[in-house]
């Protein structure tokens, strides 16, 4: 049951956006949720929208799993649109019940602000759909690498995060394996209220969280014992490169922000 | 030519605990090539005499030399792990990377090999364990005897001249053991790379030049197997057993038969007791 869990999950391809060097996508990601936020009137919107739609189109990635990625945050939209519905101060009344009043400007925010957490998501969905974990740290290390003249720990970071991502896979399947265990000896995880569940949950953790220590000291000296010894003096099997096709949808990136901020400027 | 020498080793995790030497003036020689085999019972220190093989752990009283370099000598540390690698027993907390070829590179990488060299490194690696169809699987989808050859390779990648393996078949089922110790001798035969096998297997040992038994940090019993393995009564008192061939032949021969004690393998017992009662 536990391995249904979808997390960071890597859909392997062979299309543009998949190709594209990690750094070019980490860096539209970031251009992208600028403009998502810049954009203002229902035309900008529809630039972006476009954008992603294309994006998405590219990667061949299915609208279906898009919108599955969606659904753990479908109760965040709910909220957030309800609230901006009940407490906008508009002008014009469509409603008025009780204590409520339901203008069209609140109908109109609530809707764009749904709209931009569903866009904000599916973008960096794409990100995540698109490129493996590893690419991931590995481009985030090579964008961040400047900050090691500050003294930021940025290799120590990347290989932290890279770790992480290659024992998820084998800690969830040690939790199955304790659960099962723990069932057979009569554990309930599925039945009671909220508090009984996590109270079951409580005696999972114990040996899952010893053997993890044991795991990561084992790792250490596995690791050290294979000359690891900090980024210094390290090279890479995969090097990163910028090809054409990278500079090229980086100008894209950028000339959709231009247009974005002169659409703000014209109020569109 | 030694590739491992220890002299007087003395070793002990914490002095404060008053729980004593785990290694006591341990003096050892292991040949270049030679394919050994270390027993011992739990507890015995045979995982920590491995790590002192690498500098992973330090002596605190005598000498560990690898191929003539002090282990203590912080300046040589990465040559020392880059001539003598090791295998653990648990093949997931070895694996670094979740690509098979990623990690096979993991060593290379950390010793700063060249990026066009690291390639060649880890497709010969691969294919010297039989692991390149894999390369780019995720590892935790694989099998325990395949997992722990894709570690055999990131060890291999580093071009060691002797690998430690600590148990490296504890956790596999009786086909991973074949493939892991099939693996570790052609690469012994093959390449001629030095094998250090650690293991609670009699039958893992019978193939082995040399054969080393341990108990409370001593080494009680050094030969061939041929030569250690007839000393059923010191192997039995330390709490080890010995092959089923082995102990077979000593039932017969305390009943009056005139077994011989050095036949060890299945076919070797069969032939010999074909001759007794034959
Ligand atoms: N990290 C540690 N800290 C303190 N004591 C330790 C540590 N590791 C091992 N020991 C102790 O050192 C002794 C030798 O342990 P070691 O692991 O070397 O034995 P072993 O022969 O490998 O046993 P096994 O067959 O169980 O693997 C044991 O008494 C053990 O309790
Ligand atoms: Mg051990």
């Amino acid at each position: 049951m536990l391995k249904d869990i979808t997390l960071g999950q890597y859909f392997p391809g062979d299309t543009l956006v998949h190709r594209l060097d990690p750094r070019t996508k980490l860096v539209m990601t970031i251009l992208y949720i600028v403009v998502l936020f810049l954009a203002k009137g229902p035309i900008s919107y529809l630039a972006v929208f476009l954008f992603l739609a294309i994006s998405i189109g590219v990667s061949r990635i299915r609208l279906k799993t898009i919108l599955s990625g969606l659904k753990p945050i479908l109760i965040l939209i709910l909220i957030t649109a309800i609230l901006n519905l009940l407490y906008n101060r508009g002008e014009t009344v469509l409603l008025r019940f009780w204590r409520i009043t339901i203008t069209l400007e609140g109908v109109f925010t609530a809707l764009t602000m749904a709209l931009r957490i569903v866009m904000l998501i599916a973008g960096t969905l794409l990100l995540t759909y698109t490129t493996s974990p590893l690419q991931l740290t590995d481009g985030l290390e090579q964008l961040l690498n400047p900050l090691k003249k500050i003294h930021v720990p940025v290799h120590e970071l990347s290989m932290m995060m890279s770790i992480a991502l290659r024992f998820i896979p084998t800690l969830i399947e040690e939790t199955d394996k304790i659960m099962n265990a723990q069932k057979a000896r009569g554990a309930e995880f599925d039945t009671g209220n909220l508090i009984q569940k996590a109270k079951a949950m409580l005696p999972l953790l114990v040996p899952l969280f010893i053997s993890a220590f044991r795991r990561a000291d084992e790792l250490a000296t596995a690791m050290e014992s294979r000359c690891y010894h900090g980024g210094e003096g390290r090279t890479k099997l995969k090097v990163l490169t910028m090809e054409r096709r990278d500079w090229i949808t980086l100008i894209v990136g950028l000339l959709m922000l231009a247009l974005v901020i002169a659409l703000r400027r014209l109020g569109l | 030519m030694n590739i491992i020498r220890t002299e007087k080793l003395d070793f002990e995790y914490d002095a404060e605990s008053g729980r004593g030497l785990v290694l006591k003036e341990l003096d050892l020689e292991i040949e270049e090539g030679s394919f050994v085999a270390i027993l011992g019972h739990n507890g015995s220190g045979k995982s920590t005499l491995a790590k002192h093989m690498n500098a992973i752990l330090l002596p605190t009283g005598g000498k560990v030399f690898v191929s003539g370099m002090d282990t203590s000598d912080e300046e040589r540390l990465l040559e020392i792990r880059r001539t003598v690698g090791m295998v653990f027993q648990n093949p997931d907390n070895q694996i670094v990377a979740n690509v098979v070829e990623d990690d096979v590179a993991f060593g290379p990488e950390n010793i700063g090999i060249p990026t066009a060299e690291i390639r060649t490194r880890v497709d010969e690696a691969l294919k010297a364990v039989g692991m390149y169809e894999y390369r780019n699987h995720a590892p935790h989808l694989l099998s325990g005897g395949q997992k722990q050859r894709v570690a055999i390779a990131g060890i291999i990648a580093m071009r060691p001249r002797c690998i430690v393996l600590d148990e490296p078949t504890a956790m596999l089922d009786p086909s991973g053991r074949r493939e892991v110790l099939d693996t570790v001798h052609r690469l012994n035969r093959e390449n001629g790379i030095t094998v250090v096998l650690i293991t609670h297997h009699m039958d893992e040992c019978i193939d082995a030049d040399r054969l080393i038994v341990m108990a409370d940090g001593a080494i009680i019993a050094d030969g061939s197997p041929r030569e250690v393995f007839p000393q059923v009564e010191l192997l039995r008192d330390t709490g080890m057993d010995v092959p089923a061939t082995v102990g077979l032949a000593w039932e017969l021969r305390k009943a009056g038969y005139d077994m011989p004690l050095d036949a060890l393998s299945a076919e070797e017992c069969a032939e010999a007791l074909y001759r007794v009662f034959g």
